[in-house]
């Protein structure tokens, strides 16, 4: 905290810290009251069924569950390796 | 039939048992024959709130257990005409509380021609807060604007889409309503405490109304008279709005925005 702060007593706005802290482990704990979490699961079978075909580092593929309204996505991105 | 109205959180020491007294309270003030129970078995407080404390013989336990019918037990308030308290068991075990004897008793209340029961929940996700809820036909989630409490009440609303006996046999589902409590206006608006509207975003529930942070409620609970009565105030008001929208009603959120105090009130001081 500077000196001006300190004289001025400026407070921190953290609301906003809380707000997005919020979000992620509200969003997670909601995905795990609908079901048993079986990404991780997916990542790996996706990984080997792509891997028959190209060639790519298992951290190319990434998996994840997004709320959008009142449906779920689950987001598959796998980034191709540029020279095949 | 008489509607059931939960007033639960999860997280404890919210505003569930102030909220409950003060929304019974209110509904009986509109004319409504209204019930309120303490579903806290041991740790009963809703009759020091209510300031019955010295008139309970009886208790819901004991309604369910055959001890005593609902008509020793009940306890009519002192403020109100159409109000009636059904205290907790200080002494059982909260295992006392069976599905079976719950749904008799609301099922018992609702042939006496109340209109509305009002559920008190005991805090946590456990027995005691289940009862609570089973048989809701609307929930009012207390959240204070903090993390803890948001938290928990999302996890207390996932337990209502689940457990509550309009969701296990797929009726309409439980009405869900947000009652943010000890908001602080000045607080959200300079960034330091979440605001009602972050809290709405976040439980995707409606509002029924923002309760301020006050003294006047613990200047109520230590006279045992429900806030809503401390006429002309904020916390009084802001209850009587609330429960106009739960009724149906429009009203406009009061209580919400920080005016700053001008230069005379700062320099002479003032509430």
């Amino acid at each position: 905290m500077s000196w001006l702060s300190l004289i001025f007593g400026e407070k921190k706005a953290t609301a906003s810290v809380a707000k997005e802290r919020l979000q992620l482990i509200i969003a997670r704990e909601r995905a795990g009251v609908a079901g048993p979490d079986f990404l991780p699961d997916l990542q790996k079978d996706l990984i080997a069924v792509i891997t028959k075909y190209v060639r790519i580092n298992p951290d190319d593929i990434k998996v994840g569950l997004e709320k959008q309204g009142n449906y779920e996505v689950i987001e598959v991105n796998i980034v191709l390796p540029e020279n095949r | 039939m008489a509607t059931i109205i939960t007033v639960t959180s999860g997280k404890g020491g919210v505003g569930k048992t102030t909220t409950s007294a003060s929304i019974a309270s209110g509904l009986a003030l509109r004319g409504f024959k209204t019930a309120v129970i303490d579903f806290d078995v041991g740790l009963r407080n809703l009759d020091l709130i209510m300031g019955c404390e010295r008139r309970v013989v009886y208790d819901f336990v004991n309604v369910i257990q055959g001890d005593a019918n609902l008509h020793q037990a009940l306890i009519k308030d002192k403020h109100c005409e159409n109000l009636f308290v059904l205290p907790a068991s200080q002494t059982r075990d909260k295992d006392a509380l069976t599905e079976e004897g719950v749904e008799n008793v609301l099922k018992e209340l609702a042939h006496q021609g109340f209109d509305y029961v009002v559920c008190d929940s005991p805090a946590g996700i456990e027995h005691g807060a289940i009862m609570a809820l089973t048989f809701a036909d609307h929930a009012i989630v207390v959240t204070n604007p903090e993390v803890s409490s948001v938290r928990d009440s999302d996890r207390i609303l996932g337990i209502l889409q689940s457990k509550s006996r309009r969701a296990i046999e797929g009726r309409e589902p439980v009405k869900e309503h947000l009652l943010v409590t000890r908001y602080d206006p000045k607080r959200a608006e300079e960034g330091e405490m979440l605001t009602y509207t972050d809290i709405q975003e976040l439980l995707r529930i409606p509002l029924l109304g923002v309760i301020p942070e006050s003294e006047v409620v613990l200047q109520a609970s230590n006279q045992g008279i429900p806030a809503i009565h401390q006429k002309g105030t904020p916390v009084a008001e802001a209850y009587a709005d609330a429960i106009g929208r739960f009724l149906g009603e429009t009203h406009p959120l009061r209580f919400v925005d920080y005016e700053k105090p001008g230069l005379l009130k700062r320099l002479f001081g003032g509430k």
